[in-house]
């Protein structure tokens, strides 16, 4: 372990920290819109995988990333959509039906990828990446802050755009009064189903795009199973954020250099089982949980469906 | 009400109960239409919606279908190897129907049924010869039972003295428990007579007693005695009216004088103790030793049935025997038709779905009768 703080292992402590801090930063910011709006999506796990599948397929078959970031989006929304109609419209119990879409995506995806690709896990080009001369050659930190997929600076215009947007526009304070107090929002004119459906779909859109990013760029393949819990992470980053889209993207860093230690362990040569390292983000999500639980503030009506004129 | 308004899964309980009055009052619809709707409907459909997720790949579903009936109910081994299955499952049901009738959204009992499993393939191989046959037993699944509990403290106490959300906790810990218990496989309790890595094996001698002359573990009956047990403890008991009373209402439960934290935290310690439990019954009963990185994740798997037994422990059990059936029918389809075991996971969503929708139907239809 002697040689830990060399330049290799920094790159690539910084690099997989941005790398995983994506796809959880992604997903984080897109259920904080439908927690905003009282929408509790559970069943963001399956649109993260739905988007990591079909991001991968179409990247692959189109040889396209940016096209593959579209089906991405696609694959999320899909889902979003199910969820859209039988937990907005319907007022279905929103966790069982969460849970049930992570599962069926689960099950969907692994089985669409065995009678596609069999036993075989074909790989993606590596992706091109943006090079700011100067900056992309600075000694450890130019590679993996200035090196990386443009979508990355899109994720980071994302947390400005709608900080600003829960702020300063009536987009925002519609969201909120969604989630806070419906009822009210009927009463002053505003579309509560509405303004649900758009907020659980832009969950899917944006936890698809962090689901194919994760496939294209951070792994360059799709396995089964692939998300491994980020999208649950990103429930928690988007409740300890206490709606605010900066938070999210701190969290979302923190998260993903406590994931990046697995990678960069490996590259010092650590013996320290896998298993142990995995444990990490999950282990600092408890950590974060227990120090400010306490804290957490979700919007009064969240996880409950609306119904005009009930009670 | 029921599915539709409260994140509270206990309401679903107080719901049937309120239909099953109604119902008494107004016979136009009758108990078999409504039985129809909720139960037989969406299993159905959700069969139909897999058969076309099946077609889309490629595969007949009729022969699907078949063949895991075939395999699981009219074959004697299979039947056998259905009613082992049934174990575990029964005492993972026992740990749902006690947190959702209190109202908790336990998620995490896939990492504290792994981690009771660990415990007792760590324990009782090493117990033979010391102890008695039963009490190696009896001790295996008693450390099992604590060791689930004590992994539902943390989630417990966030959720009791600090209002921490228990579906997000419990899931973290669940992820957690599922690589610590791979973990202490491979450096604490590694077998060091085999290169794999994996705990000491319990003899088969050892094991909990096959029934009669078949090759069902007896583990079966001590999961329906769990199920019955808890039934009644939740709908018989005063203790069990406590906690539905936290899981109805827990403002009213405190106005009520109810120590709503502590009912909480025995609410967690029973559920995950049954999954840790669960865990036991499949070490003892059946495998013997935990291989690294075994994970069957039946956790998540049985909350459907639970949800469509409507928390009624019989209702249960005679799911979890089609639902066992189905699993090893699933297995061995994966292995002769080559269609991968993840296709349960897609029936077993659809069937959550399908109930959703079938609850939401028999509200609009009774809506329509008042």
């Amino acid at each position: 372990m002697g040689g830990l703080l060399t330049e290799a292992f920094l790159s690539s402590l910084f690099t997989g920290a941005i790398v995983a801090a994506v796809p959880m930063l992604l997903a984080g910011l897109g259920e904080q819109m439908s927690e905003k709006a009282g929408v509790l999506n559970i069943g963001i796990e399956g649109m993260m995988l739905m988007g990591a599948y079909m991001g991968f397929l179409v990247a692959f078959k189109t040889e396209s990333l940016w096209l593959g970031f579209l089906g991405g989006i696609l694959g999320g929304v899909l889902v979003a959509i199910v969820m859209a109609v039988l937990c907005v419209r319907l007022g279905l119990n929103q966790i069982v039906i969460g849970i049930g879409l992570t599962l069926g995506v689960e099950g969907l995806t692994a089985l669409l990828h065995h009678f596609q690709f069999s036993r075989t896990y074909p790989r993606l080009p590596a992706p091109e990446r943006l090079n700011i001369p100067g900056l992309t050659d600075l000694p450890v930190i130019g590679p993996s802050l200035f090196g990386r997929h443009l979508i990355v600076y899109l994720a980071l215009i994302a947390v400005a755009v709608l900080a600003y947007l829960y702020r300063r526009t009536n987009l925002g304070m519609t969201l909120r009064a969604a989630g806070e107090r419906p009822a009210a929002l009927d009463v002053a004119g505003g579309n509560v189903l509405g303004i649900r459906v758009f907020a659980t779909l832009f969950t899917g859109g944006m936890a698809g795009l962090g689901g194919a990013y994760l496939a294209n760029i951070g792994a360059g393949l799709f396995i089964p199973f692939m998300t491994g819990g980020a999208g649950f992470i990103g429930i928690v980053l988007a409740m300890l954020a206490r709606g605010r889209p900066l938070w999210v993207l701190i969290g979302s860093l923190i998260f993903g250099a406590a994931l990046s230690m697995t990678t960069a362990l490996q590259v010092a040569g650590s013996n320290i089982p896998t298993d142990v390292i995995q444990m990490l983000p999950f282990a600092a999500v408890m950590l974060v949980l227990v120090l400010f639980g306490r804290r957490a503030k979700l919007p009064s009506a969240l996880g409950a469906a609306y119904e005009r004129g009930a009670r | 009400m029921t599915m539709q308004e409260d994140i509270n899964p206990s309401a679903v309980d107080t719901e049937a109960d309120a239909s099953a009055a109604t119902s008494a009052i107004a016979p136009e619809r009758s108990a078999f239409q409504r039985f129809l709707t909720v139960t037989v409907g969406p299993i159905v459909a959700a069969f139909l919606l897999s058969a076309i997720i099946l077609m889309l790949v490629g595969v007949n579903p009729l022969t699907y279908y078949g063949y895991i009936l075939d395999r699981s109910l009219f074959s004697g081994l299979g039947l056998e190897q259905t009613a082992t299955r049934m174990a575990p499952l029964l005492f993972l049901v026992a740990s749902l129907i006690i947190a959702f009738r209190a109202g908790i959204w336990n998620l995490g009992t896939d990492g504290q049924f792994l981690l009771g499993a660990v415990i007792a393939a760590a324990t009782a191989p090493l117990l033979v010869g010391v102890l008695p046959g039963w009490a190696v037993l009896v001790v295996g699944f008693l450390l099992a039972a604590l060791v689930g509990a004590i992994w539902s403290i943390i989630p417990a106490l966030l959720k009791a003295y600090q209002g921490v959300n228990e579906i997000i906790t419990t899931l973290m810990m669940s992820f957690l428990g599922v690589l610590l218990a791979s973990t202490l496989v491979k450096l604490a309790f590694r077998d060091p007579t085999t290169t794999v890595p994996q705990t000491r094996t319990l003899p088969v001698a050892d094991r909990l007693p096959r029934l009669f002359d078949t090759s069902i573990s007896s583990g079966l009956i001590w999961g329906l005695i769990a199920v019955i047990l808890v039934h009644l403890m939740m709908t018989r008991t005063a203790f069990g009216l406590r906690l539905r009373m936290v899981g109805a209402n827990p403002a009213a439960a405190t106005h009520a004088g109810l120590s709503v934290p502590l009912l909480t935290m025995a609410t967690f310690g029973l559920s995950a103790g049954f999954a840790g439990l669960a865990g036991a019954s499949e070490i003892l009963g059946v495998a013997g030793n935990v291989r690294a990185n075994w994970d069957p994740a039946y956790g998540l798997m049985v909350i459907p049935l639970v949800f469509l037994a409507r928390f009624h422990g019989v209702g249960a059990i005679v799911l979890v025997f089609f639902y066992s059936a189905l699993m090893i029918g699933s297995e061995s389809a994966a292995r002769r038709l080559g269609v991968p075991q993840d296709f349960t996971l897609v029936l077993v969503a659809s069937l959550l779905i399908c109930l959703g929708l079938g609850e939401y139907i028999d509200q609009h239809k009774r809506k329509k009768e008042r």
